[in-house]
């Protein structure tokens, strides 16, 4: 066999290799997306629709209404990011604006390690710490509570949200700086008025991915929001116990008999939560989208 | 190497702006060499040269947009109407405020066009309506856009033309109604049309303002200067009379670079 008709199999093995990678990726998202549906689609059917959509979520006597837990699980997500926005947003214009050098060299890689924390330690933490002091400060009979949750979730959602909230920031020309420093402007006001508005898709768009990430979030949530089924409706709800989609789902399915309506439930579960997920990334997308299109700001 | 610079005839008995002894370094590189001139008021003054002979540089030194930068070195005085601009308690947003620039990129802020011109204004505190009004109209006018933009002043400032957002910065940078008007090469990306809009509107301007222009062109350059400062490698090489440099310079240098034997 001459070189370069080996270099043409070679050439030819990777691309096969890269096209299976790449479709098998594609296919086994289709295979759970197909298996969630067929896991959840009966208790649509089994179970009507009031039931479903009731405010009472007791399986055992066959109230399968899921209202308190996608309401616990928006409460805390909303919670989270009114939280978890101006800190990020303030922490990605000290570190992009006004840090000098080298507090930025050490401030980023650590924002990375806030990262890398596991949920069931900032659970614990959660758990240890913030709640007896809610517990206290507030005065509430018990401190795992939404709003504990909610912080939870604000913490965990905060550095994605500087890191991608301080790449909008770098991405806004030095020039509109400049432009606006040579109108008078000063730091501060050129910050506020002109880089941050500048950046605002890339800012929505690191707030999206933080929601996206607190909406699905289960095991520190789990641990600290105290679980209790009940609707957050009151206007105390925040600082009562709650329980989310994800805890529910993650504490019910080790006991429940694969093929009750419990458990076709807790896939139904799984696939509200799903189409909430894909309605803000796609609110995110469409945004972002839109954005470009009218030809305005990076 | 030090030739000594060969300054105007004229010299401006009574200077807006006066560069004395200017040196200025970038970490190591120094890329203002010992400048000394006048700039007379009400009257374009061009700073003309091959790229990175200092002139950007030296117009951000006179508005102190490079106080930002680390690693930097100043030397030598600038002054304003015989204030040091550099000097202790020289605030640096009324500074900027008397000294307007405008960039080589049309950079329209975020905002309507509305907007745009009253950024300025509003920073520095106006709130009466009709002042507001006022000024929108006035310096629209000025920068020869007030009859193309007029219908439509709070469309978003990125809807118009390329040229025409240009001339708006031209107009913000009126808004704050500055003494002196820093143009660095604003009709680098414009069209001819657009350019000689431009062009004309400095001469309306020049009644009011003292301008300095960084030109995009030796045509340019010479359409334009009442006085022009030839620059090469951060040194001033010849400033005199526009008429006069352009017809007869003085120095090899100069001479070479405007019949385009380099640069
Ligand atoms: N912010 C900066 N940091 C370092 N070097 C710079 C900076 N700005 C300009 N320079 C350098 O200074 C020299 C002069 O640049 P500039 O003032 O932009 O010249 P001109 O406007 O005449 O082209 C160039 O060599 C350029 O590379
Ligand atoms: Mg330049």
């Amino acid at each position: 066999m001459n070189t370069s008709s080996r270099i043409r199999l070679s050439e030819f093995a990777v691309e096969a290799l890269v096209r299976v990678a790449g479709f098998s990726t594609i296919g086994f998202v289709l295979l759970i997306f197909l298996f969630l549906l067929r896991e959840g689609i009966p208790v649509f059917l089994q179970v009507p629709l009031d039931n479903l959509f009731g405010t009472r979520w007791y399986p055992t006597f066959d109230f399968f209404g899921t209202l308190p837990l996608i309401l616990g699980s928006l409460l805390i997500t909303f919670s989270a990011i009114v939280i978890a926005l101006p800190l990020g947003v303030a922490a990605a214009v000290f570190v992009r604006e006004v840090a000098p050098n080298w507090a930025r060299e050490i401030l980023k890689p650590m924002i990375e390690v806030l990262a890398g924390i596991p949920s069931v330690v900032l659970g614990f933490f959660g758990m240890s710490l913030v709640a007896p002091l809610i517990r206290t400060t507030l005065g509430v009979p018990t401190g795992l509570t939404a709003f504990t949750g909610a912080l939870i979730l604000a913490y965990m959602a905060l550095p994605t949200l500087i890191s991608v909230a301080e790449d909008a920031l770098d991405s806004v020309p030095k020039s509109y700086r400049d432009a606006s420093l040579a109108m008078g402007a000063t730091q501060w006001q050129t910050i506020w008025r002109v880089v941050v508005p500048a950046a605002r898709s890339g800012i929505l768009t690191a707030v999206m991915l933080g929601m996206g990430r607190a909406i699905g979030e289960t095991m520190a949530v789990m641990m600290v929001t105290g679980n209790a089924a009940r609707m957050p409706t009151t206007l105390d709800s925040l600082f009562r116990p709650v329980r989310t989609m994800t805890a529910t789902v993650a504490a019910e399915m080790g006991e429940v008999a694969q093929g009750s309506t419990h458990y076709h439930a807790l896939f139904g579960i799984g696939i509200i939560l799903f189409l909430i997920t894909f309605l803000i990334n796609l609110a995110a997308a469409s945004a972002i989208f839109q954005k470009r299109r009218r030809g305005g700001l990076r | 190497m030090n030739q000594p610079t060969i300054q105007p005839t004229n010299q401006p008995t009574n200077p807006k702006i006066r560069i004395e002894h200017v040196s200025y370094t970038y970490d190591d590189k120094t890329v203002l060499r010992d400048v000394t001139l006048a700039v007379p008021a009400h009257a374009v003054t061009v700073f003309l040269g091959p790229a990175g002979s200092g002139k950007s540089t030296l117009l951000r030194l006179i508005n102190r947009l490079n106080d930002v930068l680390d690693h930097t070195r100043l030397d030598g005085r600038i002054f304003l109407d015989d204030q040091d601009i550099y000097a202790r308690g020289v605030a640096v947003s009324d500074l900027r405020r008397r000294v307007g620039m405008v960039f080589a990129l049309p950079l329209p802020l975020p905002g309507t066009i509305r907007e745009n011109i009253l950024y300025g204004p509003r920073l520095a505190g106006l709130r009466d309506r009709g002042r507001q009004e006022e000024i929108v109209v006035r310096c629209l006018t000025q920068a020869a856009l007030w009859d193309e933009v007029k219908d439509r002043l709070d469309s978003p400032a990125v809807s118009m033309s390329g040229g025409q957002q240009q001339r708006l910065c031209i107009a913000r940078s009126l808004a704050l109604e500055p003494e002196v008007l820093l143009l660095d090469e604003p009709t680098s990306g414009l069209d001819p049309i657009s350019t000689s809009k431009v062009e004309e509107s400095l001469f309306e301007l020049k009644q009011q303002y003292t301008i300095i222009i960084v030109p995009h062109s030796v045509q340019q350059a010479a359409r334009v200067a009442d006085h022009a400062a030839f620059f090469l490698t951060g040194e001033l090489v010849e400033y005199r009379p526009g008429r006069e440099l352009f017809t007869a310079p003085r120095d090899r240098r100069t001479e070479d670079y405007i019949t385009g034997r380099f640069g």
